[in-house]
């Protein structure tokens, strides 16, 4: 698409766009050097001068110590941990929710519709201190019940699109051999809505992995508390910056292994994102967009996430 | 039921304080996104590589850590922003790639032909963005950009867990001075939030069956 936009640069379009990369190189840059600069100076607090950010002493005794690296991996752990159990709730209520949502029967159908927009319209920090508070489960059930309930509402909503999107010739196959209505969920509907919707599902994981960090909040000692809380009263507030950079680097690696796993698999596995998704798919969760890109070209599982 | 009625008034400053979070961010985001997705779709490549780190480094941090970012560099940097306007500039930060990647897929939606034909007419990349493809782009790119602005909503609520006395900071201080109603307390502030995303989710759903074109 975007090589149609504009022509092959020639000599001159070629210049001018090397000199606009050199401004824009140096103006980050500029940017980042500052930025550095800034951190790198020494600063007084409280009549004691500590050297800048990039004096080893600033991260010699965190850094050198097992005991620091133990904490992180514990924290580390924590959080995926708490990931893994509330992906697995997550998919199991979303099949659950996605099986009530096309029931037959109104009074079932009409009040799961109601649960998962409830669900799916208030914030899952809300939801955390509410299962904290109300059921005094302990912040780990608190953070694992929440996330799987919030992203469970809305991968059922993926499945949902997925089965409205499927031919309705594959029902009634199913039917007409003499399959219970469950057994055609189950057996034939399913599977395909599942592998259709694999992307976005894959990537509400990933939101989900990002998600634990709100158990910081709650009291749930996962990798942010851990470090930007426990830690940083253990060694004192001057590591905090030292701590912020580490926690960072963490998150991110796990983060951008994660998706770029997740989008491997869905090259691989996934199908097609359905081209066109069912109405009011796209309300209440900023989840299905990516899958409304209508070129079909197996969209960016990470287009789709927002939370 | 009564701990609710006698602290409206609490309630409803945190949910004006939520809305203008919502407000201030959502247009701060809506700017910055735009800006770094005709970043990302320029023929200069700094740019767009540049557009493409952005967005990938901001998706992949947690917004509690941009927040932190927010609340312990900045100063650090010599901001001296009261926490709510950090929390503006932390919730605009990490809106701004979903805003931008919502932008790009519009304009990946729009049929190659129709770039062709402005293109083959002589039309040059400034024409053809902003004649052919932005019109057209523009219309299937609302429905997912209100789902991105329902996130936001949801995820001001973050930063009423870092001292902003939005919606989340208002229900948590009365849940903790009220022991025996937190269910009532909750629900109230539940009830706030879904008064703005219901009504944006309806409108998205409205929006994009208005919007649907046959091609």
């Amino acid at each position: 698409m975007t090589s149609v936009l504009f022509d092959a640069p020639g000599p001159r379009a070629k210049r001018r766009s090397r000199i606009a990369s050199v401004i824009v190189i140096v103006l980050i840059l500029a940017g980042v050097g500052w930025i550095v600069y800034t951190l790198a100076q020494p600063r007084e607090s409280g009549g004691i001068t500590l050297p800048g950010y990039f004096d080893w002493s600033r991260w010699e005794k965190p850094v050198t110590d097992p005991e620091f690296w133990g904490a992180v991996g514990r924290g580390l752990l924590n959080t995926l941990q708490a990931a893994g159990i509330g992906a697995v709730m997550a998919l199991v209520v979303g099949v659950l929710f996605a099986l009530l949502r096309t029931s037959q029967s109104a009074f079932v159908r009409v009040p799961t519709t109601i649960v998962l927009e409830f669900l799916r319209g208030m914030p899952v920090l809300l939801m955390m201190l509410f299962i904290l508070l109300v059921a005094s489960t302990g912040a780990f059930w608190a953070v694992v019940l929440a996330l799987g309930l919030y992203n469970g509402a809305i991968i059922g909503e993926a499945l949902r699109a997925g089965i409205n999107s499927l031919p309705r010739g594959q029902r009634e196959a199913g039917l007409s051999l003499g399959m219970t209505r469950l057994q055609t969920k189950m057996l034939i509907e399913f599977p395909q809505a599942f592998r259709q919707m694999l992307p976005i599902i894959l990537a509400q994981l990933v939101v989900l992995l990002k998600d634990t960090s709100l158990g910081y909040i709650v009291g749930f000692n996962e990798l942010i508390r851990t470090t930007m809380n426990n830690l940083s009263s253990f060694y004192g507030n001057r590591y905090l910056i030292t701590l912020f950079i580490i926690t960072l680097v963490i998150y991110l690696t796990v983060n951008l292994t994660l998706s770029w796993v997740a989008r491997r698999i869905a090259r691989r596995r996934g199908g097609r994102a359905p081209l066109v998704v069912a109405d009011g798919l796209a309300t209440g969760s900023a989840v299905l967009v990516g899958s409304t890109t209508l070129t079909g070209a197996a969209a960016n599982p990470e287009d789709a996430t927002t939370e | 039921m009564n701990v609710v009625i006698d602290n409206l008034p609490a309630y409803i400053e945190g949910f004006l304080q939520t809305v203008s979070l919502l407000l201030m961010a959502g247009a701060g985001a809506l700017v910055i996104g735009t800006i770094v997705a005709a970043m990302r779709i320029s023929p200069v490549p700094s740019l767009s590589g540049f557009a493409a780190v952005y967005t990938e480094l901001l998706r992949n941090t947690p917004l509690t850590l941009v927040l932190f970012f927010c609340a312990i560099i900045l100063p650090y940097l010599g901001s001296e922003l009261p926490y709510f306007w950090c929390a503006v500039i932390g919730l605009t930060l990490y809106t701004s790639p979903f805003v931008a990647e919502a932008l790009r897929s519009g304009i990946n939606g729009v049929p190659i032909g129709q770039a062709e034909a402005a293109r083959s007419l002589g039309l040059g990349f400034g024409q053809t963005v902003g004649l052919i493809i932005f019109p057209q782009a523009f219309r299937m790119v609302i429905p997912p950009l209100i789902s991105v602005l329902i996130a936001l909503t949801k995820n001001t609520s973050v930063a009423g867990a870092f001292f902003v006395a939005d919606l989340f900071g208002v229900g948590r201080e009365l849940a903790n001075a009220n022991g025996n109603a937190v269910v009532a307390v909750l629900l109230a502030v539940a009830t706030f939030y879904l008064l703005i995303t219901i009504p944006l989710g309806i409108l998205a759903a409205r929006l994009e069956k208005r919007f649907a074109v046959t091609r």
